[in-house]
């Protein structure tokens, strides 16, 4: 099993890694990233992304090394793990449309609040740290 | 952060909400002790100092009501280019970074800081004390006038100030998420490995630099005040640890 962290999903799934290439079945990629295979392409919400033929093996899985490099994210692996960045020209469009970027976080208890909820609100956003 | 929960007191009938983020890759077991009423009462008085706060707030400090959130893996930092913690974001009710990420009214004590008692000279505290009362001052300004606070930025001057990030900063972000993934496994020669490939790879994150220093366990939830942080100060001769935030007014 591989450890697929995306965005924030942490997934153990089957993949094979093989040279640049990692291999996943569309059910486990679904899973680990949200990226499902569709006639159209690969799709996510809104977005979808035509799906160019060597991105399949002849087994039908997906190559995501490939397609997360098509997306313009780093990709670094170490033993069984993988993890995904984000595609830096995202985050800068993100950032620079000065529409502060959304996140959801937990609190001490787990609950999970998100920046947008608070919308309606002025919002003054501090950063800490224990160390 | 206890202290802001005076602010806070003062401001959220005005409609002020404050979140705090704490980037810490230990998550609960680092930031759980900081937050609780007990371990307030024994914050030691050189914190305040060293922070900015006067006495007035400091003896007011209260365990926060806002939101307390961990981010295990550094993510608001990478969102907004966020490289040294306290700093802070101003955003509108519509969403819209007004201040972005700067120095939540610190100055360089550090830098004045005696590394033998910890004591900071008086005049130091007072330039402390004075440059955090005006950051407050403004934040007061800003909730009671909005848009048209002289502290709410034009969206221009906000894109300016911004630090958009690079390919260095999103490998540095992923080199983090491994690293936390790593941490979380008990495998921490492997998180440290990560963590200081972000280092490398952004060398003006302090956020990553000093949370590498600390990851070990036996130092969870500790200030570092070690020869590795003092070094890394050092390293920086004439460049700020803390830079002032520009409260100057932008037409």
């Amino acid at each position: 099993m591989t450890t697929i962290l995306y965005d924030d999903r942490v997934s153990a799934v089957d993949a094979r890694a093989d040279g640049a290439h990692l291999w996943l079945e569309p059910d486990a990629l679904e899973r680990a990233t949200g990226w499902k295979l569709e006639p159209q392409g690969l799709c996510r919400g809104d977005a979808c992304v035509q799906a160019r033929a060597e991105w399949r093996d002849d087994a039908g899985r997906v190559d995501l090394a490939a397609f997360a490099a098509h997306l313009g994210q780093p990709m670094i692996a170490d033993d069984d793990a993988v993890a995904f960045g984000a595609s830096v020209n995202a985050l800068r469009e993100d950032l620079l449309s000065t529409i502060a970027p959304d996140f959801t976080l937990p609190d001490l208890d787990g609950n999970l609040h998100s920046l947008s909820d608070y919308r309606g609100k002025k919002v003054f956003l501090y950063s800490w740290g224990s160390y | 952060m206890p202290v802001w929960q005076v602010i806070y007191e003062e401001l959220r009938d005005q409609g002020l909400e404050i979140i705090a983020v704490a980037f810490d890759t230990a998550g609960r077991a680092a930031v759980e002790p900081k937050i609780r009423a007990t371990d307030i009462a024994e914050r030691p008085a050189m914190l305040a100092g060293l922070m900015g706060w006067d006495d007035t707030l400091w003896a007011r400090q209260a365990p926060p009501t806002y939101p307390c959130l961990i981010d295990e893996t550094h993510l608001v930092a990478e969102l907004y280019g966020m490289t040294n913690v306290p700093q802070a974001v101003w955003i509108d009710e519509q969403g819209r970074i007004v201040r972005p990420p700067e120095s939540a009214g610190t100055i360089d004590m550090v830098r004045h800081l005696n590394r033998e008692t910890l004591e900071l000279p008086d005049a130091a505290i007072a330039e402390g004390a004075e440059a955090r009362n005006a950051y407050i001052a403004a934040l007061r300004d800003w909730v009671r006038h909005g848009v048209d606070s002289r502290y709410a930025l034009p969206a221009a001057e906000v894109k300016r100030r911004l630090r958009g990030p690079g390919e260095a900063e999103v490998r540095a972000a992923t080199h983090v998420k491994l690293g936390r993934h790593f941490y979380a496994n008990g495998a921490l020669v492997q998180a440290k490995r990560h963590f200081d490939e972000a280092v490398t790879l952004c060398p003006d994150s302090w956020n990553y630099r000093r949370q590498s220093m600390m990851l070990d366990p036996e130092n969870v939830g500790q200030l570092n005040a070690g020869p590795d942080f003092w070094a890394a100060v050092d390293a920086l001769g004439d460049e700020p640890y803390y830079p002032p935030a520009d409260l100057a007014p932008v037409r």
